[in-house]
């Protein structure tokens, strides 16, 4: 098992907090045929920053430094959750009896099942331990 | 209390002014005749030296400014002959092209001697070692000092910029009792030194630094008294007017303006007004003595407040306060005043903003808002708001400490703010619509 496999490169944006920014990422996204697969944004007083998990990464970085904006590569991982009640439940006590602290998290619900999008402090350790817990983590691969 | 010049330093104010017009009235004289450029400027403002009668006829004179010395470039204005020069020094001017300025024998005596006195008055002389840390060669730092200290028989440790662990390691071992440098290069040296080991506090002989070339704050003087163990003064000066001049003395209550040397007027930045001391104003200075390139009326651009009440150290000349910002973009916020040098100055020892920044003032009911918009730079962009937020208090904290007063910080996306020449543009004042 290559922990790599696991450790997807999210892409994060600093953003003022003002009317049109999203509109601006989200236009450079589209004028290159990027697609977006998972998407949060944080806010604090007065800025934000999006995250984003996309098929074309190095693209998308590309196009947003090109346009100015302060744009960073960040390691997270998916962990795949059952989409139906008790789901987080599940896995959010798989990740607490790992003993992983989550610097933040984000999730969608997708086609086939729901996903958990966690940033941690020691990513490698945490895919192995999710993974000896029995947990299931999608594979980079996915999402480019 | 020791003056290396008691005659002059503790002569009665009433003498010093006579002496000061005496001085002015030969220097018009000699300008109106020898300088062909100070001579059209004069002609200009409808002046003859028969017009100056009294000292207060100073007023009468018309200024001369920085930019006469650039336009002049590179030694137009000079009223001295090659063969009377003994030195040049040549200021790097921040913008366009650099200043240079001469100087004969009695100016290089001159300005020693100021710089002796300034020395004595803050307690050094025979037996001091004095470690010169400003720089040596067109910059007046280095030399000035390195001769004022000379001068009143301390040992001269002449070791410029830069180095900074062998600059400690000699400070140990020779014993420097005074330190001459910037506040922000003392600040650099008690961190390595720190680093190494060493507490300049308990573990060198350092007593006494003499801190000026940039601007600083009586904050920076307290904690840098306090962690380093020694007693700060400031000192003050330009290459137009030789280099650093004034030392304070002492009571740390500004530094007194040689009154043989220099004739100092503060005025209303607004009506260009006299103002009696006590007021803040513009400081203009006339060299009464400078043979190869005089100043008069010089608007040096500093802001700062004319103290003539009699000082405890016996010395009769005026002082001038701690130099408060530059004339060109001075905001009064909730009474203290804030320069967006200091902004700026602050802002560019802090590698997570980028040095770009814009000051918007505004009033939230009877008190003043100072917000500092600061670009986050690349390298500090962290995925995390916990990050971004501790950058963000961090900048707040150091300009609340340099400027007096509190500030709020907006941390906003790279290229995003406005990019001027000049920093008038910098400033958003709200206040007034």
């Amino acid at each position: 098992m290559d922990v790599k496999n696991y450790i997807i490169r999210q892409i994060s944006v600093f953003s003022e907090n003002k009317p049109g920014r999203l509109a601006s990422i989200a236009k450079a996204f589209q004028e290159e045929k990027i697609n977006i697969l998972a998407f949060s944004i944080a806010e604090a007083d007065g800025f934000g920053v999006v995250r984003a998990l996309v098929n074309l990464p190095d693209k998308a970085f590309q196009k947003l430094t090109s346009l100015g904006y302060n744009v960073a590569f960040t390691d997270v991982i998916a962990v795949k959750m059952k989409d139906e009640p008790g789901g987080l439940f599940e896995i959010a006590e798989l990740l607490g009896e790992a003993g992983i602290n989550m610097e933040y998290a984000y999730a969608y619900s997708g086609k086939e099942a729901a996903v958990l999008i966690i940033r941690v402090d020691h990513v490698n350790e945490a895919v192995t331990r999710i993974l000896s817990k029995g947990g299931t983590l999608l594979e980079a691969k996915i999402f480019s | 209390m020791a003056m290396w010049d008691h005659q002059v330093e503790a002569m009665p104010m009433e003498d010093l002014k006579k002496l000061q017009y005496r001085l002015l009235k030969t220097l018009v004289y000699r300008l109106y005749s020898f300088s062909p450029f100070y001579h059209e400027r004069m002609k200009q403002a409808k002046v003859h030296p028969d017009d100056i009668n009294a000292l207060e006829d100073v007023k009468k004179l018309p200024f001369m400014y920085k930019a006469d010395l650039r336009d002049n470039y590179p030694d137009r204005l000079f009223t001295a002959t090659r063969d009377e020069l003994v030195r040049y020094h040549v200021s790097s001017g921040t913008t366009g092209k650099p200043t240079v300025v001469g100087y004969t024998k009695n100016d290089l005596d001159n300005w020693t001697n100021s710089l002796a006195r300034g020395l004595v008055s803050c307690g050094l002389g025979r037996g001091d070692v004095i470690q010169v840390s400003y720089g040596y060669g067109l910059f007046t730092g280095g030399l000035g000092l390195h001769y004022g200290a000379e001068r009143i028989g301390a040992t001269v440790l002449p070791t410029s910029v830069g180095n900074t662990e062998r600059q400690i390691e000699l400070m140990q071992d020779l014993h420097a009792t005074a330190i001459c440098c910037t506040p922000s290069y003392l600040l650099h040296m008690g961190e390595v030194a720190e680093k190494m080991g060493v507490s300049i506090k308990k573990d060198t002989d350092l007593t006494t630094g003499i801190l000026g070339a940039e601007p600083w704050t009586d904050v920076m003087r307290s904690r840098m008294q306090e962690w380093l163990g020694i007693k700060a003064y400031d000192v003050y000066g330009t290459s137009e007017l030789s280099g650093p001049m004034f030392i304070e003395c002492t009571e740390q209550k500004g530094f007194h303006v040689w009154s043989d040397l220099a004739l100092v007027e503060v005025l209303d930045r607004d009506t260009g007004e006299t103002l009696v001391p006590g007021e803040a104003g513009e400081l203009v200075i006339t060299m009464l003595q400078k043979e190869a390139l005089p100043m008069i009326r010089f608007r040096i651009g500093d802001v700062s407040v004319l103290d003539d009440e009699p000082c405890r150290c016996g010395r009769t000349h005026p002082r001038i306060r701690r130099i408060q910002g530059r004339v060109d973009d001075m905001l009064i916020i909730r009474g203290i005043n804030v320069f967006p040098s200091q902004v700026e100055h602050t802002l560019m020892s802090i590698p997570e903003v980028g040095q770009h920044f814009q000051i918007v003032v505004d009033r939230r009911g009877a008190l003043d808002d100072m917000l500092v918009r600061v670009e986050i730079s690349k390298d500090a962009f962290s995925d995390k708001i916990n990050d971004l937020m501790q950058i963000r208090s961090k900048v707040e904290h150091k300009l609340r400490n340099a400027l007096n007063v509190g500030v709020n910080v907006e941390l906003v996306e790279p290229g995003s703010l406005p990019r001027f020449e000049g920093k008038s543009k910098k400033v958003i004042d709200r206040r007034n619509l």
